[in-house]
C-alpha cells in the first residue's frame, strides 16, 4: 500500500475564546489518512471543526497535542519545505484588488521566482483553461463572482502543487456556476493526479467530488467515512447519501 | 466625467475669485499697509519667483519640507511596522510618540536652536519630531487594516519577508502612506515656517520675518502665497499619484 501523504494522529486544537473566558475544543483527537493522488471530500454542519482541520494541514495553525505530517514533514514547523507544494482554493475568492485577474495568478509564481515569461505564460494559459481569457486585465471589482472564483483556482493550480486544498470553494455562488466549476475542479485535479482535500457542507457536493467522504461531527472527529467507487451503482449511492444524513441530523446545531 | 472636473474647477476658482475681491473691497476702505490692493500683491508674488534670489528661499523651505517629511515618513514607517510586530514595542513606543503628539512645535523649535548649532540639522530636527507621531499612526493604522484573508492566502505560498511585504504590506499601507502625506504637508509647511521664523536664515519663514519687520503686508501676502502654492502643487502632485496607485478601486456611479 501506498504511504499515506496526509496523516493526522491524534490531534487536537484548542483555542482561546476572544474574551479570554476558558477556552473551547476545535478538533479532538482527530486521525485519517490520505493517499497521494486521493481526492478526499470533508463534510460537516458549520462549526464543526472543518476549517481548523484545514488550517493545520496549510500549515497556518499549530495543533496542540497529536501529530499533524503532510508529506512525512510538519506543515507548521517546516513551513518553508512547502513553498510551492500546497495549494490552496478558499471559501471566498480572496484577490488582491490591486491586482489585475493575471497579475493575481502571477502571485504565487512570483513568490517562487519563476522566470517572468514562463510564469506569465503560465498564468495565461490557467486563466484560458478556466475560461478568462479577454479578461487578464480586469480587477478583481470588474469580475462576477464566478469569475474571481475562476481566478482563485487558476491561482492555486499555477503553482502546480502536489497537494490541493478546497475551503468551501463554491459555496457563494449560485448553483448553475458552482455546478460547472465543480466539474471543471474534479477534471483538473483527477488530470493531474493531485491529492486533494475538498471541504464542504453539502453532501451532494461532497459526493460528487470526492473518492472519499469523511463526516466530521463537533469537535472534529470522524464520524462516518465512505469510499465512493465509480462501480457504485446508485442505489448504493443512495444508501451512503442516506447514512451521511443519518450521522449529520444527530448533531446538534452550533452553540446548541 | 470631464464635466464633473470642469465644474467642480469653475467652482474652485470662483471661491478664490470672491476671496480676491473681498480683499479688494477692503484694500479700498483700509490703509494699504493693512490691506495691499490685490493687483499689488499678484505683483510681488510674481516678483519672488522671478528674482533667482528669492527663488532660492522658495526652493529651500521647499526643500526643508520634503526632507522633514520625508524623514519622518521613513523613520515613522519603520516604527510603525515594529508596532504592528510586536506589542512590546507597541507598549514602549507608543506612550512616547502621543507625549511628542502633546509637545507644541514652537517648543521643539526651542529645544532644537538649544541642543543644535547647524541651521539644517534644526529644521530638520524640529519638521521630523512634529510630523513623526502622525506619520507612525497612519502607517500603523492602515497596517493594521491589512486584511487576514489575504493575509493567510498569500502566507498559504510561503512566502519570504521580502516578498511578503512587497506583495502584500506596501500595497496595503500604501493609502495610508499617501494619506499620511497629504496630511502632513500642510502641518509641515506650517511648522517649517515657524522653525526658519525663530531659528534659520534663510527661506520662506525667514523672509516673512523681515516683511514683519518693515511692515510690508504685501511682502507678508506674498511669500506667503509661495508657501500655498507649493502646498498646492505637491497635494495636486500627489492627488495624481495616488489616482494612479489606487485606479484599482471601483468608483460608484452614484455619488454618497
Amino acid at each position: 500500500m501506498t504511504a499515506p501523504i496526509i496523516r493526522f494522529d491524534d490531534v487536537s486544537k484548542t483555542f482561546m475564546r476572544p474574551d479570554g473566558r476558558g477556552s473551547f475544543v476545535a478538533v479532538e483527537n482527530l486521525s485519517f489518512e490520505i493517499a497521494p493522488g486521493e481526492i478526499v471530500a470533508v463534510l460537516g454542519k458549520t462549526g464543526c471543526g472543518k476549517s481548523t482541520m484545514f488550517n493545520i494541514v496549510a500549515g497556518l495553525i499549530e495543533p496542540s497535542s497529536g501529530k499533524a505530517s503532510v508529506d512525512g514533514h510538519d506543515p507548521f514547523r517546516e513551513f518553508e519545505y512547502f513553498r510551492g507544494k500546497i495549494g490552496i482554493v478558499f471559501q471566498g475568492d480572496r484577490l488582491m484588488p490591486w491586482r489585475s485577474a493575471l497579475d493575481n495568478v502571477l502571485l504565487g509564481l512570483q513568490i517562487l521566482d519563476t522566470n517572468d515569461k514562463q510564469a506569465r505564460d503560465t498564468a495565461l494559459r490557467w486563466l484560458a483553461r478556466l475560461g478568462l481569457s479577454g479578461h487578464e486585465n480586469d480587477y478583481p471589482h470588474a469580475l462576477s463572482g464566478g469569475m474571481r472564483q475562476r481566478v482563485s483556482i487558476a491561482r492555486a493550480f499555477a503553482v502546480d502543487p502536489n497537494i490541493l486544498l478546497c475551503d468551501e470553494p463554491f459555496s457563494a455562488l449560485d448553483e448553475m456556476t458552482a455546478r460547472d466549476l465543480r466539474a471543471e475542479f474534479v477534471r483538473l485535479v483527477r488530470q493531474s493526479h493531485k491529492t486533494a482535500i475538498f471541504i464542504t457542507h453539502q453532501i451532494g457536493e461532497a459526493m460528487e467530488i470526492g473518492d472519499r467522504v469523511l463526516v466530521f461531527q463537533r469537535p472534529a472527529r470522524i464520524a462516518y467515512e465512505a469510499r465512493l467507487h465509480a462501480d457504485l451503482t446508485a442505489a448504493e449511492r443512495q444508501t451512503v447519501q442516506q447514512q451521511i444524513m443519518a450521522v449529520l441530523s444527530q448533531e446538534p446545531a452550533p452553540g446548541a | 466625467m470631464k464635466n464633473t472636473r470642469l465644474i467642480r474647477g469653475l467652482q474652485a476658482a470662483a471661491s478664490m475669485l470672491a476671496l480676491a475681491a473681498a480683499w479688494q473691497i477692503l484694500s479700498w476702505f483700509f490703509p494699504h499697509f493693512l490691506f495691499p490692493p490685490v493687483p499689488e500683491i499678484i505683483s510681488r508674488t510674481i516678483n519672488v519667483l522671478v528674482t533667482g534670489s528669492l527663488l532660492a528661499d522658495v526652493l529651500l523651505t521647499a526643500a526643508r519640507i520634503f526632507g522633514g517629511l520625508l524623514g519622518a515618513f521613513l523613520f515613522g514607517g519603520a516604527l510603525a511596522l515594529l508596532i504592528g510586530r510586536s506589542p512590546t514595542i507597541e507598549n514602549f513606543v507608543s506612550p512616547v510618540l502621543t507625549f511628542f503628539q502633546g509637545i507644541p512645535a514652537l517648543s521643539w523649535v526651542v529645544f532644537a536652536i538649544i541642543w543644535f548649532h547647524g541651521i539644517e540639522f534644526r529644521v530638520l530636527f524640529i519638521m521630523v519630531m512634529t510630523t513623526l507621531p502622525a506619520f507612525t499612526f497612519q502607517i500603523l493604522d492602515a497596517f493594521r487594516s491589512m486584511s487576514k484573508d489575504l493575509f493567510e492566502m498569500t502566507m498559504s505560498f510561503r512566502p519570504s519577508r521580502w516578498k511578503l511585504f512587497r506583495y502584500l504590506i506596501v500595497p496595503t499601507i500604501l493609502p495610508g502612506i499617501l494619506t499620511a502625506w497629504k496630511v502632513n504637508l500642510g502641518n509641515a509647511a506650517r511648522v517649517v515656517v515657524v522653525a526658519e521664523l525663530v531659528g534659520a536664515t534663510g527661506g520662506v519663514g525667514y523672509e516673512l520675518l523681515k516683511q514683519q519687520q518693515l511692515f510690508d503686508m504685501a511682502g507678508a501676502m506674498a511669500w506667503t502665497l509661495q508657501l500655498v502654492l507649493f502646498v498646492l502643487i505637491v497635494q495636486q502632485a500627489i492627488n495624481m499619484i495616488e489616482a494612479w496607485a489606487l485606479r484599482y478601486r471601483a468608483v460608484s456611479e452614484r455619488a454618497i
